[in-house]
């Protein structure tokens, strides 16, 4: 597989995805609203709870921290779909297919054009939000509460494979449907597992820390290696030829 | 085979029970212009796949372009040899003329200088250079396919598939992507063109095969013309007799001339040869000419008349 010839793809989808205004703005405005919310949200709690909130104030913060990963599997599902359902509607990908390249690096350059730009988004978002709550929390820890195992966890391993996981989805999905809408609310059900989780995070069952956020993804590793398997079956030019709708 | 662009034996591709294409076996020489006649579902674009390994063969054998279709080896060789124009244009509507160019010629691994020379000529072959800049989607039907056309050439392929060229296309868009198919011919291009467009078949292809998931005949249009009516000369003269029939006789051959009337009909095997000699008889034998005309099918009939006939239960 030559990397460069995924890469010209990806670059190519990136480049049609700065056109696309809604999928651009949405790009910047989710990792920008959890960032501001949710550190000012903490600002205040942090304000308002005195020295005592020392001791509470970190489940907030790592609980708000989740909502990186959430983003990291919502935001790819609307580039995927794009990609590869907005090829379908604009017949594009027979001319592509015809080209030199293998259906392997046609995958990889769809799935990096998702990865790419989300990750970055959920990083730079991420980046801004703990340089937020370092400045708001710094009064009452007396240190900085960030960088962290935790949010490194978060960030450099859960947030990157929870966005495989949803761009494979999405890839799944868009090989069944026919336009852009149905792709996204379709791929949409990947938020389900996250939500569920968040709310039992919250809920003390299980309890988000280290150990067992390792061991989510440890499960969404084996689901990523899964659903690859399953996504280069799918994503095969004959069956995109006369199988897809 | 040198010289050989395509060549295929006993192609056949079936999916599940249905057969799409049946033992098709043709070659086409380099420089060649081919037309691929059949209606709707005759199995045209499946084998056009087949050809440009888009799709698996379920049997034969083909070498395109040097390369063997169904070789894992290689189909990225064969890919970069040839173009491909497919049914539906599939451009990027929001990128330009020129960004649509451009992606496809880096994923062909075109370097930048050939790349923005070989875009150059064929957008202004196209008529499009100035437009270069526009968004594909402010286009018109006939632009977005001269843009499709050259998408398809932008590598400088030695072979390009031409899938229903001007399929949807009104009278005027028609005639502009026939022009620059006409071009393509003089600049010595080998064609496949998938058509069901007959006068366009007639006009742009030295050979045409018609088929209907099988390949009912493959011939230039004027052999086609020929062998499904026979030739047949007919003279109309101002008082047709067997003195004058016999007169022909003696040139063309025995039993080859009827008297109907004041016409006399003539079979023969080459009207541009023979023709002359017949005129040459009657008028020694005294007879007067009033007109000469040759019989012929036209494509059409004879396209309508095997597409019918294989319709037909046996």
């Amino acid at each position: 597989m030559r990397f460069s010839q995924a890469w010209l793809i990806a670059r190519h989808d990136i480049r049609l995805i700065r056109s696309r205004k809604g999928i651009f703005y949405s790009l910047i405005a989710m990792p920008l609203g959890i960032s501001l919310g949710f550190s000012g949200l903490i600002y205040y709690i942090a304000a308002s709870g005195g020295s005592s909130a020392a001791s509470y104030l970190p489940q907030f913060i790592d609980a708000f921290s989740f909502w990186f990963v959430i983003g990291a599997a919502s935001l790819p599902t609307t580039i995927a779909a794009y990609g590869i359902v907005g090829e379908k509607v604009e017949k594009s990908l027979e001319p592509l297919l015809s080209t030199p390249t293998t259906d392997g690096e046609i995958l990889l350059g769809k799935a990096l054009s998702a990865f790419v730009p989300t990750m970055g988004a959920v990083w730079a978002g991420s980046v801004l939000y703990m340089g937020l709550v370092d400045w708001g929390v710094w009064g009452t820890f007396g240190h900085l509460y960030f960088p962290n195992l935790d949010i490194a966890i978060l960030l450099l391993v859960l947030a990157p494979l929870v966005c495989l996981y949803s761009v494979e989805v999405s890839i799944l999905v868009s090989a069944r449907v026919t336009d852009v809408r149905s792709a996204q609310q379709y791929a949409g059900l990947v938020f389900l597992p996250l939500i569920l989780l968040y709310v039992a995070g919250e809920l003390g069952k299980p309890v988000l820390n280290d150990t067992n956020l390792l061991i989510i993804g440890g499960v969404f590793a084996l689901i990523v290696l899964a659903l690859f398997s399953t996504a280069t079956k799918t994503f095969h030019r004959e069956e995109i030829l006369t199988r897809w709708k | 085979m040198p010289g050989s662009m395509i060549h295929a034996e006993g192609l056949t591709k079936q999916f599940g029970t249905l057969t799409a294409v049946d033992q098709v076996s043709l070659d086409l020489a380099e420089g060649e212009v081919f037309g691929f006649l059949g209606p709707n579902g005759a199995g045209k674009t499946t084998t056009v796949r087949m050809l440009t390994s888009l799709i698996s063969k379920t049997s034969g054998v083909a070498v395109v372009a040097d390369c063997e279709i169904g070789k894992e080896a290689d189909e990225l060789k064969l890919r970069a040899r040839i173009g491909l124009l497919p049914e539906n244009v599939g451009l990027y509507e929001n990128s330009t003329a020129y960004e649509n160019l451009e992606y496809f010629g880096q994923l062909y691994g075109l370097d930048g200088a050939t790349l923005r020379r070989n875009i150059e000529r064929l957008l202004r072959t196209m008529d499009l250079w100035e437009k270069k800049d526009v968004p594909v989607a402010t286009f018109s039907k006939g632009m977005k396919q001269k843009v499709a056309i050259a998408r398809a050439l932008v590598h400088d392929p030695i072979l390009v598939f031409l899938d229903e060229p001007t399929a949807n296309l009104d009278p005027e868009a028609a005639k502009m992507v026939r022009e620059i198919l006409l071009a393509l011919k003089k600049e010595k291009r080998t064609i496949f063109l998938n058509t069901h467009n007959l006068d366009e078949a007639q006009r742009i292809c030295d050979r045409v095969g018609i088929l209907r998931t099988r390949l009912l005949t493959v011939g230039s249009p004027r052999e086609l013309e020929t062998r499904m009516s026979g030739n047949r000369t007919v003279v109309k003269l101002e008082r047709a007799s067997e003195a004058i029939a016999g007169a022909v006789e003696a040139q063309i051959g025995s039993g080859r001339v009827e008297v109907s009337g004041d016409q006399l009909l003539v079979d023969v095997d080459d009207p541009d040869r023979q023709n002359p000699v017949i005129a040459a008889a009657i008028v020694a034998a005294g007879g007067r000419i009033r007109q000469l005309t040759q019989l012929s099918t036209s494509l059409e009939e004879v396209y309508l008349k095997l597409i019918h006939e294989e319709a037909l239960p046996s």
